[in-house]
């Protein structure tokens, strides 16, 4: 199973993520610079890590999104390869038109960086086939910018089909319905604010993280 | 040629910073102060040959975000 992370300037979770991977897979990731453009052959994962690429400039995610390597990102993810974009990963994947919706300043106006209880909306996925649907988790949150925002035909519509992932169990950011975490209708994109990758091990203080990652590799494998 | 975009948040869309701006002028004593949208001033230096067209793909793909944003060009 190969996985890759891409890197952009002021990614800061890039190796946090390619240590997940390469846990759970057993095989380390790519690492893919920003200004690379394609995709190393029979890549089955594309992670987009956290951070502050291009220093936020104009929107979270906004100039990452026109990089070289967003354009592979986006061709790979037509042809059905799985792709994880977490915290400023999400941004960058709304941004580039993978997903549904934008992602505001925080409600509150505040950073928010704390653990956040969150629950999980569907198992019926290849990110969410380790969980329960309804099951409480918690993982950790750092951002300025994660209050999630799409019309009202958007949200009903990722609703009605089963493409939340995550929600918020409490009050986070503002985000509309809670939303923390969504799949793209073909379910092969999922973006979310949490960060999984830093809830993988018992030195974490808490695991719940991890079958994201397990359960990714299992569906990809088969 | 100078050309403005102004990027501004669609009215239905809550903005947090327009409305810190607000809560901060009713504090230094300003009355009458009924609302407060922040948006962005983008100036470009454009040459000659550059259509409308091409100014309004340039707000549509990147300057602004249409899923939340408005834009309006001011061509000198």
């Amino acid at each position: 199973m190969k996985s890759a992370v891409v890197v952009f300037p002021g990614s800061n979770c890039d190796r946090d993520l390619a240590v997940a991977l390469g846990q759970v897979t057993g095989r380390d990731p790519v690492m893919l610079w920003h200004r690379e453009t394609e995709i190393p052959e029979g890549t089955d994962i594309i992670a987009v890590p956290g951070g502050f690429s291009y220093g936020d400039y104009l929107r979270s995610g906004a100039m990452a999104a026109r990089s070289p390597i967003m354009r592979a990102v986006s061709d790979a993810a037509a042809r059905g390869v799985a792709v994880l974009g977490i915290c400023n990963g999400f941004q960058i994947l709304t941004e580039a038109g993978l997903l549904p919706g934008a992602l505001m300043r925080n409600a509150g106006l505040s950073f928010v960086c704390r653990d956040v209880k969150l629950t999980v909306g569907t198992s019926q996925s290849i990110f969410t086939n380790r969980y329960e649907a309804g099951e409480t988790v918690t993982f950790p949150v750092a951002h300025h910018d994660g209050n999630f925002t799409a019309d009202s035909e958007t949200l009903d519509r990722l609703e009605g089909e089963g493409r939340v992932a995550f929600r918020y169990a409490e009050s986070v950011n503002g985000s509309a319905r809670h939303i923390a975490g969504i799949l793209n209708d073909a379910g092969n994109v999922l973006g979310m604010m949490p960060h999984p990758e830093r809830v993988i091990e018992a030195a974490h203080g808490k695991t719940d993280g991890r079958r994201l990652f397990e359960g990714l590799l299992q569906t990809v494998k088969a | 040629m100078k050309t403005r975009v102004y990027v501004t948040l669609k009215g239905g869309v809550l903005d947090p910073q327009g409305k810190a701006f607000h809560h901060a002028l009713e504090g230094l004593g300003f009355s009458g102060v009924n609302d407060v949208r922040a948006g962005k001033l983008i100036e470009l230096d454009l040459a000659d040959g550059v259509s409308d067209a091409d100014i309004d793909g340039m707000c549509r793909k990147l300057l602004a975000n249409t899923v939340i944003e408005n834009y309006r060009i001011e061509r000198a």
